[in-house]
């Protein structure tokens, strides 16, 4: 059976249809059990997709673990991550103990690296323009000034390569599968950039103390505890914004406010400090990225009366101290109104609270986050009617996160057909479920999150506020398509530490006596045994079925001699790891 | 002086249905076409040292150790342009360029944001949309989705990571080495996996897949790995000038390219800035030493080709104590072509006198970048939809007559 392909390159649509009826089911599984439900997947379908969906990818053994426990029951589990223990992933987790520096701790090694970076500065100069020293003197001095600096910069450096090193490792190894999931999300939905100024120091406290607690708590929380991190507020420049000239700050507010009620005399207004001024870019992401939407239905003036509530949150000596300060001297006294909420004159930090508050509890944001986490967990494209439903339990459980993703990945939307492996794996989803289908633990370098990065998605390193993209074409071009297969190839010369292959082929059985056994077993761990009937076959008799179109001119098939199904000799060792690269390296792989 | 340019601009065009077609019918290489190069310096060069206002006294008076002296008042001066402005001696390699006509200097150009944070000032020139924080794709992306083709290596940045300006829905490839452009593995595993997406069903992933190889086997074809420059052509060897070697490359291996971008570092002077000499002179020396051996190799391919250069804010007027130069406003852009109408200094000079200052401390701003970009695009690129390209920019912005066209 062959297929037809068309000049340039694609499949014929009737062989198309031929291939999709081949792999829906994978030969050699048993009878699908009858769909009793409102469910559209079979069983064995729904145990991979909450495992493609709700985690990163099936390690070996974890599909019969969840099919013997249940689907449903597997998803109330990790609805409930703090019920979980997770012993392997707390002992991995316990090499990087940069993870448990408090943010003093941590600012204290940043002061250290600003003090040597103007030290080093002026040795430079020194160097440059001094000829009161001998150069050999400077010389010796520069490089002992170096050697101190690399120190320094190295333990600077490691907070954020820690952290970076700790997201993979809880994505692969963490029984918490959801957790990890919904840290990812709000990571990427609260989006900060680890290379604008301090904020790379402030990222342990913004993943351990401001996201992780919240990600399947009380959106509100969630909210007010993003508003109040020095990395939110430092990345989008609200810790500068002030009340503007023509406006009075609280503290002047306040100021008459004092002397009016001991009846002394009313001292004059003071108004916001020119070329300081109001910054709308905090204000502005809040409403169009992280509550309402960009179609939530506010204005210019209410981005600025937003802005104005929440002048005055700041950090306190950004590469200092950094933690978050209220500043009266800064804060708008003035009223304000937006959407509909009116805040009087003079109530101070309390101000920031009821505009957050009162977005987080509004119908668009409800919708809005809704929308957002079904593209994350059903597909591209929000199915209108789940949304609905999802935002409306967003909306009566006071915007719980936790009913909410429940909503979602009960829903007969989720065990579709339509959204069964729809969804493109992002670079960091591809490089984990890679690891985790081939069972490696995760090792101290930074060479995997470095994988993540040139496939085009450095962890805490999305410049723009709106994060990393959900829809699968913003993955997908040549450049990617390449370094996808590349990794995968990567993976498949044994190029990453960590990996115990013998252990792991015997593990899922791919000692097989023919090359055909073997690719099934392969594909049974790598891609769940969804592989198409060309990709089994590409696979199994080591040529191209559609014969001649790949062969580039002049240079046959070499060592390969041609295996027909009648001789089906076992790969060795060497030919069984290069079999998992291609396996991860197929078109499958990309999906989830 | 223009001759010599203009009777270059007749040969080898080639209309750009023509290229689309050779893509869908097959895999042969397309014709020449026209082609942007983009070379971003971040950091913010301090354009009043690179293209030097001798003839203005206050530059002088403000710039007591770091100014490039007038021109012929020694070895180490300024290369005079037109009598007024003249190039930083370590841009010399440049002169022949604007002798030819084929390179023009714009002066007291920028983006008219007023911030002066290199983040978002960059992110500011790349997304095309000053003081906008809420536009996510680049200029670049933008032109490639208003004129749409299939060329696998339409739009290429020789860079670590996607530039912003390539940011957006229409495929863009960024990669550091056009070699690096391969599947690393065995001719057979290659084919297996060219297989594997060739076949199966016809979706997005395996069609891009296909494209990949296509685009594989073009470069291939090209035999990178043996390029020799021609015309004597010397890069620096550094990876700036790597870089400008492997586009040229592209250009010459006909593999569709129209967009090329790469980024050089180092232009942040804040301390002991040097003169004819030192930091700046050393960045410079390498960056018109890049260009010039780009246009020496591409040769009569220039007549297609425009490079535009651009920082994303100028420096401070006057000097700062430690013999450098604080972050300022306008600057200095480049364009170098020969479609480019050259040999002189565009834009309007606002002086520096301390009222002509902006904010009363950096060079004004005559000329918004946009206005240079737009005339590229639209006149060389061919480009009508510019309100696609640069949302928001007054259509009707004055033209300097840069890119000589259909409309010149």
């Amino acid at each position: 059976m062959r297929r037809v392909a068309t000049e340039c390159g694609r499949v014929v649509a009737a062989s198309c249809l031929l291939a999709l009826v081949a792999c829906s089911r994978p030969s050699g599984s048993p009878t699908p059990v009858p769909i009793t439900t409102s469910r559209e997947l079979t069983a064995d379908q729904q145990v991979r997709h909450v495992l493609s969906r709700l985690g990163y990818g099936a390690r070996p053994g974890d599909f019969a673990r969840v099919r013997a426990l249940g689907v449903d029951r597997w998803i109330a589990a990790q609805l409930q991550p703090e019920q979980i223990a997770d012993p392997d992933l707390d002992s991995a987790l316990a090499r990087f103990p940069a993870l448990a520096a408090s943010q003093a701790q941590v600012m204290d090694v940043a002061a250290d690296r600003g003090v040597l970076d103007k030290h080093l500065r002026d040795r430079r100069k020194l160097l440059l323009t001094g000829d009161s020293l001998p150069g050999s003197v400077i010389r010796q001095m520069v490089s002992a000034d170096s050697a101190a600096f690399d120190s320094v910069n190295r333990r600077s450096q490691r907070f954020l390569t820690d952290l970076q090193i700790a997201k993979v490792t809880r994505a692969v190894m963490s029984e918490r599968q959801l957790l990890e999931v919904m840290v990812d999300f709000w990571e990427n939905h609260f989006s900060v950039y680890a290379a604008k100024g301090p904020v790379r120091y402030y990222l342990l406290g913004y993943d351990r103390d401001v996201i992780r607690p919240h990600a399947l708590g009380a959106f509100r929380d969630l909210l007010r505890a993003v508003a109040r991190s020095p990395a939110m507020l430092y990345y989008l420049d609200n810790w500068q914004s002030g009340a503007e000239p023509d406006r009075p700050t609280l503290a002047g507010f306040l100021a008459q406010r004092q002397a009016s009620m001991e009846r002394k005399p009313i001292p004059p207004r003071q108004f916001g400090k020119a070329g300081r001024g109001l910054n709308e870019n905090y204000a502005r992401e809040l409403l169009e990225l992280h509550t309402v939407g960009v179609n939530g239905g506010y204005t210019q003036p209410d981005v600025i009366n937003v802005a104005r509530a929440l002048t005055g949150w700041s950090v306190k000596e950004p590469e200092a101290v950094g933690q978050f300060v209220f500043r009266p001297d800064l804060h708008d006294g003035g009223a304000k109104s937006m959407l509909g909420l009116r805040i009087d004159p003079g109530r101070g930090l309390d101000e920031g609270d009821a505009v957050l508050d009162y977005l987080a509890g509004h119908p668009s944001t409800a919708r809005f986050i809704a929308t957002k986490l079904i593209q994350r967990f059903v597909s591209d494209t929000a199915p209108a009617a789940l949304v609905e439903r999802a935002a409306a339990r967003f909306r009566e459980t006071g915007g719980n996160i936790r009913e909410v993703v429940r909503t979602i990945v009960t829903s007969p939307e989720f065990f579709s057909r339509a959204g069964y492996r729809a969804k493109v794996k992002s670079p960091f989803e591809l490089v984990t479920t890679a690891l985790r289908a081939l069972d490696v633990s995760v090792d101290s370098t930074a060479r995997v999150v470095n994988a993540v990065a040139q496939l085009g998605q450095p962890l805490f390193g999305h410049l723009a506020p709106d994060g990393y993209p959900e829809r699968g074409e913003e993955w997908i071009n040549t450049g990617s398509i390449l370094n996808r297969i590349n990794f995968g190839l990567r993976v498949g010369n044994a190029q990453y530490p960590g990996m115990h292959w013998q252990t792991w082929l015997t593990r899922i059985g791919a000692w097989q006596a023919t090359r055909s056994s073997q690719v099934d077993a392969i594909l049974d761990a790598v891609l769940g045994g969804e592989a198409s009937w060309d990709t089994r076959e590409i696979l199994k008799r080591g040529v191209n079925p559609l014969g001649g179109i790949a062969a580039p001119a002049g240079n046959r098939e070499r060592g390969g001699a041609q295996p027909g199904p009648a001789s089906d000799p076992p790969a060795d060792l060497a030919g069984l790891i290069r079999m998992v690269g291609l396996a991860l390296g197929a078109p499958e792989f990309q999906r989830r | 002086m223009r001759s010599g340019a203009m009777a270059m601009v007749s040969i080898g065009l080639s209309p750009a249905f023509l290229q689309r077609l050779a893509f869908a019918t097959g895999r042969r290489p397309v014709g020449p076409g026209k082609v942007l190069i983009v070379l971003f310096q971040r950091g913010a060069a301090d354009g009043l040292n690179v293209v030097v206002p001798h003839g203005d006294p206050a530059y002088y008076q403000l710039r007591p150790t770091i100014a490039i002296p007038r021109p012929s008042t020694g070895v180490a001066s300024a290369v005079d342009l037109d009598g007024f402005f003249g190039l930083h001696p370590a841009l010399s390699s440049l002169k022949p360029l604007y002798d030819r006509g084929m390179l023009a200097a714009i002066h007291a150009v920028g983006s008219p944001s007023s911030t002066r944070s290199h983040f978002d000032a960059q992110n500011f020139m790349e997304t095309g949309i000053p003081d906008d924080k809420n536009t996510h794709d680049g200029w670049l992306n933008r032109y490639l989705q208003v004129a749409p083709s299939k060329a696998p290596f339409r739009a290429v940045a020789i860079a670590g990571q996607t530039p912003r300006a390539f940011e957006g829905p229409a495929p863009t490839i960024a990669m550091t080495n056009v070699t690096d452009f391969t599947v690393r593995s065995s001719g057979t595993d290659i084919q297996r996996l060219e297989a594997l997406y060739r076949t199966g069903s016809a979706d997005l992933i395996h069609g891009t897949g296909t494209e990949t190889f296509e685009a594989m086997k073009l470069l291939k074809a090209a035999s990178p790995e043996k390029y020799v420059p021609a015309n004597g052509a010397s890069y620096p060897a550094a990876p700036f000038g790597r870089a400008l070697q492997q586009i040229a490359q592209l250009v010459k291996a006909n593999v569709g390219l129209e967009i090329a971008f790469t980024d050089v570092g180092g232009w942040d002077t804040h301390v002991n800035q040097g003169s004819v000499s030192g930091q700046l002179a050393q960045r410079l020396d390498e960056f018109g030493r890049g260009i010039a051996a780009l246009t020496t190799d591409l040769g009569d391919r220039m007549a297609d080709v425009v490079i535009v250069t651009m920082s994303e804010f100028g420096r401070m007027v006057k000097e700062n104590g430690d013999a450098g130069t604080d972050h300022g406003h306008a600057g200095v852009m480049f364009a170098i072509g020969g479609s480019i109408r050259g040999g002189k200094v565009l834009g309007q000079w606002p002086g520096l006198a301390p009222e002509q200052l902006y904010e009363g401390r950096d060079l004004a701003l005559t000329t918004d970048f946009r206005t240079v970009l737009s005339e590229v695009v639209r006149t060389h690129l061919g480009a009508d939809r510019l309100d696609a390209v640069f949302p928001g920019f007054p259509a009707g912005a004055p033209d300097l007559r840069l890119v000589a066209g259909a409309d010149a």
